[in-house]
């Protein structure tokens, strides 16, 4: 399979979803940087973690005004798989890819750390190799990292099976405890209603290597490679 | 625009001595201009010319088999085989962090980063050492806050993961808390770059962020004590802007991918002035620069200011000629300045113009190679003797050892400090295989099967008690932190942070840290690649305990070797490799339960200190050594606490028993120096007994891992406590004592 990843200034996890797909998952992934206006030949693409533009002004602000990002929007219309991580879908968010929006961390800090959540979907472009309620472990890496949209949008994102990451404990339950930075209902992370977008704010890639500490984000990288030939526009 | 008159008071507001001003004159034959005053009197300053240090500095040894770049250039190199080479070094922003916490920290973050991807390495990791006053105070929680703030805002934003660091409390650092930030950067060995101007007529690029007024005459700040007044002195600190530096970062390194390249150096202190002349200062050429042309974003600045500026985030190139259109389309790409200012000349000259009119035309040799340089007096204190004073029968014996257990648990210091790592990106690029919170931080090393170790350390009781034996334990301790993760010390960089070096005591405690680090550095064979001194910590005539940093890295052979304090399973044997014997002095037992800082350090014994470190990296790389954990500060029941503890996620406890005679205080709590705390499975213990007879090392069995309590017994006591209690103690204090007021 090939990846674009997108490569803001500011981005600086490009190169360990580049390790990540290449050296452990065996598949191709290029650098695309954000002046790109062409979007080809990928049957994925990431939007990966950092500070796109220096996050000045609000996390992903500036990042969406980005020449790449019409090219992102068109590659998501036509049912391509889009994965933003952390910053990417704080991108995502402000493109109106995904609903909803990140807020400042209820600590009002920075927050490095492995977390677990519990997977609540599996029939997506992106979970397809996890269980059920698998609760995996995966580190988060952020300060605006807070879930929040209207009622209604949470409604909807519950009702239509939306909501993929809830933050839980290793047990699997979704306490106040096991939430990290305040976001409602827990949401670590959520797909579009059409399930080709997806944005989650822990780092599956820092979870891919035992050596590291945890495998748990393969799945989702896992999951792409198995159901993304088929979604992807090259493919169909 | 004419320049001020010089006048004795400009000299004296310049921080030139009139013996200075005098030598100022020799080298140029005439009256110094107002710019080459400023030129001079940065250039001169403690902070840029190591003018009261050098003569010690040239005692420590600087070369090794690994060593591929001693100090002198921006940075250390080390040798990591395989055509790679780290870049490392440390260097601190105590002054600015003291004046304007958020911003002196977070530049002192982005100018070593600099100084490491300024010789052609990407940086992969940022580890701090700070020191701050009690957090009692209020004013030392807002420092403590503002420096962890900027740290992670600068830090993460950037783009380069602060994987490790030390922090530590002392009431001498109210007044002058201690920012120290070590970056290590990887290079493919046969493309360094050095900050050398060669090829005459090659011109000279400034590249990066736009000149301000921002922090001009920050190095002649860091160069003088603090008074009532310092907070005046806001203006001098920079403003940082991390994003700008990521995009720097990127932009140099793909540059030096192309051939176009000559020499590069950052704009650090003293700005444009040392950049240029330190360039032309190696390449043994001259440098003519016009402030015209340099990018600025404030209007009306003078020839001086634009000098002396410091603001952040820019370097001074040298390109080949020809190649200028492959520098600036490359900083093009990053909406980055990049303009030719000036030209690489013949004639030994550091020549400002401003337009056609000359500012300033000094040469390069007499302002870097002849700059002063001091043996300044040095007198051991009169009150030495006093506070090395210490009568342990004077000492009450405790009532209950679990409860000073859990008291030193709790100490600031000792501490959990996952409050503040956890506020720093520590996972960035995937090559963080032991994080903060251990003895050593072990990154893997891409493309190869081997890893990095990396501590830093500095007990500055230690070296208040007495310098030389404290220079000594801080190399020592932190080439032990390393092996005991499972690797060989290799080299170190260090930060000398002192007080007044014009005070004799002073310079003492200096001659005398050195002294020591110098024959640590030569027993354990990790040689100095470079580093920073900072002098003048002090406020109101109040200095900080002596502080000597110790950046020590080290090579893990294999990176499965890579070890961690915590117990691995129930039912594991613990031995302690080394001696303890009765010591108190210094301990932080004494400064917890007595009040006291008082006594001599521990002993050590650096040929013993070297067989203990052979005798556990030999066992950790044959591979049976399941935790290894360096006794330090609270001593073995500390060490045996931490090692129950430190994995927040799985407790395992203990069952140990002391059998040595002597009071149970200096047992469990001395500090004693060149001991390690190992755990095994019982049927390796023959194989360890073998190694450690080698090496003439003793090897006690104190007992066995498992159950969920911490159980000690000694001759006179029994310390019998939940690990959940000591969980407590331990992880709840930092966030308590930061959350009150």
């Amino acid at each position: 399979m090939r990846f674009g990843i997108i490569v803001f200034p500011g981005s600086n996890c490009e190169l360990d979803c580049q390790w990540v797909l290449e050296k452990v998952l065996g598949q191709q992934a290029d650098l695309i940087w954000h002046t790109e206006k062409e979007l080809k030949d990928y049957d994925c693409l990431i939007l990966p973690g950092g500070f796109a533009h220096g996050d000045y002004l609000r996390t992903g602000a500036i990042a969406r005004f980005s020449p790449v990002m019409k090219a992102v929007e068109r590659y998501a219309e036509d049912g391509g798989l889009i994965l933003g991580i952390c910053n990417g879908f704080q991108v995502l968010c402000e493109a109106g890819l995904l609903p909803g929006a990140l807020l400042r961390n209820t600590s009002l800090a920075f927050i490095c750390r492995h977390v677990h959540v519990r997977v609540e979907n599996t029939a997506t472009p992106f979970t397809t190799a996890c269980r059920p309620g698998q609760v995996l472990r995966v580190p988060i890496n952020h300060n605006e990292g807070r879930y929040y949209a209207d009622p209604e949008t949470l409604r909807q994102l519950n009702e239509k099976g939306q909501v993929i990451f809830r933050y839980a404990t290793a047990g699997g339950e979704t306490t106040d405890g096991a939430n990290p930075n305040g976001s409602l209902d827990n949401i670590a992370g959520i797909c579009n209603e059409r399930r080709n977008v997806l944005g989650l704010m822990p780092h599956p890639e820092r979870a891919a290597e035992s050596l590291l500490g945890s495998t748990s984000g393969l799945l989702l990288f896992e999951s792409i490679v198995r159901s993304g030939r088929a979604a992807s526009p090259m493919f169909r | 625009m004419n320049e001020p008159t010089i006048t004795q008071e400009i000299i004296a507001a310049h921080n030139l001595t009139r013996e200075e001003h005098d030598q100022v004159v020799a080298i140029l034959g005439r009256e110094p201009t107002y710019t080459e005053l400023g030129i001079f009197s940065v250039m001169w300053s403690e902070h840029c010319s190591y003018k009261s240090s050098k003569v010690h500095l040239q005692t420590l040894p600087t070369s090794g088999a690994a060593v591929l770049q001693g100090p002198g250039e921006n940075a250390g190199v080390v040798d990591l085989g395989d055509g790679l080479a780290a870049v490392f070094k440390v260097e601190s922003h105590n002054h600015p962090s003291f004046i304007e916490p958020y911003q002196g920290a977070a530049t002192g973050v982005g100018g070593i980063i600099r100084d490491i991807f300024t010789m052609g390495a990407r940086p992969i990791a940022l580890l701090d050492s700070l020191r701050f006053g009690p957090l009692a105070d209020a004013r030392n929680r807002y420092l403590m806050g503002g420096v962890v703030a900027g740290i992670s805002g600068y830090g993460n934003a950037v783009g380069v993961p602060t994987v490790g660091g030390e922090v530590c409390f002392a009431e001498c650092y109210s007044g002058n808390p201690l920012v120290n930030v070590l970056c290590l950067g990887i290079a493919p060995v046969d493309k360094l770059f050095y900050g050398r101007a060669g090829g005459i007529g090659n011109p000279v690029f400034y590249v990066g962020a736009k000149t301000g007024r921002d922090g001009i005459h920050g190095a002649t700040m860091a160069s003088e004590t603090f008074d009532e007044k310092s907070e005046e002195r806001r203006p001098t600190v920079q403003v940082g802007d991390p994003f700008r530096e990521k995009l720097l970062i990127e932009a140099c390194l793909e540059l030096m991918r192309t051939d176009a390249l000559v020499g590069i150096q950052d704009m650090g202190a003293a700005g444009l002035t040392c950049s240029s002349c330190e360039m032309a200062s190696r390449g043994g050429t001259g440098v003519e620069i016009d402030v015209r042309l340099v990018p600025r974003r404030e209007e009306g600045m003078t020839p001086y200011e634009v000098m002396l500026s410091e603001s952040q985030e820019r370097m001074l190139l040298v390109a080949r000629e020809g190649a200028e259109r492959i520098v600036q389309e490359i900083f093009a790409r990053y909406d980055l300045d990049a303009v030719v200012v000036g030209r690489v000349t013949a004639d030994g000259l550091m020549r400002v113009r401003d337009g056609t009119r000359v500012m300033a035309e000094i040469p390069v040799k007499g302002l870097v190679a002849n700059a002063p340089v001091y043996r300044r007096p040095a007198l051991r204190p009169a009150w030495q003797d006093e506070v090395q004073y210490l009568d342990l029968h004077h000492i009450p014996l405790p009532r209950d050892c679990g409860e000073v257990l859990l008291r030193l648990l709790a100490s600031p210091t000792i501490a959990c400090k996952a409050t503040v790592w956890e506020r720093y990106d520590h996972m960035l690029f995937l090559n963080t295989v032991v994080g903060p919170g251990a003895d050593a931080v072990v990154l893997r090393l891409k493309g190869t099967e081997r890893g990095i170790a990396l501590a830093m350390d500095g007990n500055g009781r230690y070296v208040f008690l007495d310098p030389r034996v404290g220079g000594m334990i801080a190399v020592a301790e932190a080439a032990r932190n390393v092996v005991t993760s499972g690797a060989e010390p290799v080299a170190i960089t260090n930060c000398l942070n002192f007080g007044d070096p014009t005070r004799p005591e002073i310079m003492w405690q200096f001659a005398e840290a050195v002294r020591g680090m110098a024959e640590a550095c030569r027993a354990l064979q990790t040689p100095v690649t470079g580093g920073n001194v900072s002098f003048y910590n002090e406020t109101m005539g109040q200095a900080i305990f002596p502080t000597p940093i110790v950046g020590m890295l080290g090579i893990l052979a294999h990176i499965d070797h890579a070890t961690t304090p915590g117990w691995k399973g129930a039912g594991d044997v613990v031995v302690l490799l080394g001696q303890t014997r009765e010591e108190l002095g210094g301990s932080e037992y004494l400064k917890v339960c007595h009040g006291l800082i008082q006594g001599r350090p521990p002993t050590i014994d650096l040929d013993f200190e070297r067989r203990v470190l052979q005798c556990c990296l030999e066992a950790i790389r044959a591979g049976f050594v399941r935790s290894a954990h360096d006794c330090s500060d609270g001593g073995l029941a500390v060490a045996l606490a931490e090692s129950c503890i430190s994995d927040p996620e799985r407790h395992i406890g203990v069952e140990v028993s002391l059998s040595e005679t002597g009071r149970p205080d200096a047992l469990l709590f001395g500090e004693g120096q060149s001991r390690i705390l190992l755990s095994l499975r019982e049927a390796d213990l023959g194989r360890l007994e073998a190694i450690a007879l080698r090496h003439g090392v003793p090897v006690t069995i104190l007992g066995r891992t498992g159950g969920s309590r911490f159980l000690c017994t000694g001759r006179t006591f029994t310390i019998n406590l939940p690990v959940a209690a000591l969980d407590q103690a331990w992880r709840g204090s930092l966030p308590t004592l930061l959350r009150q007021g």
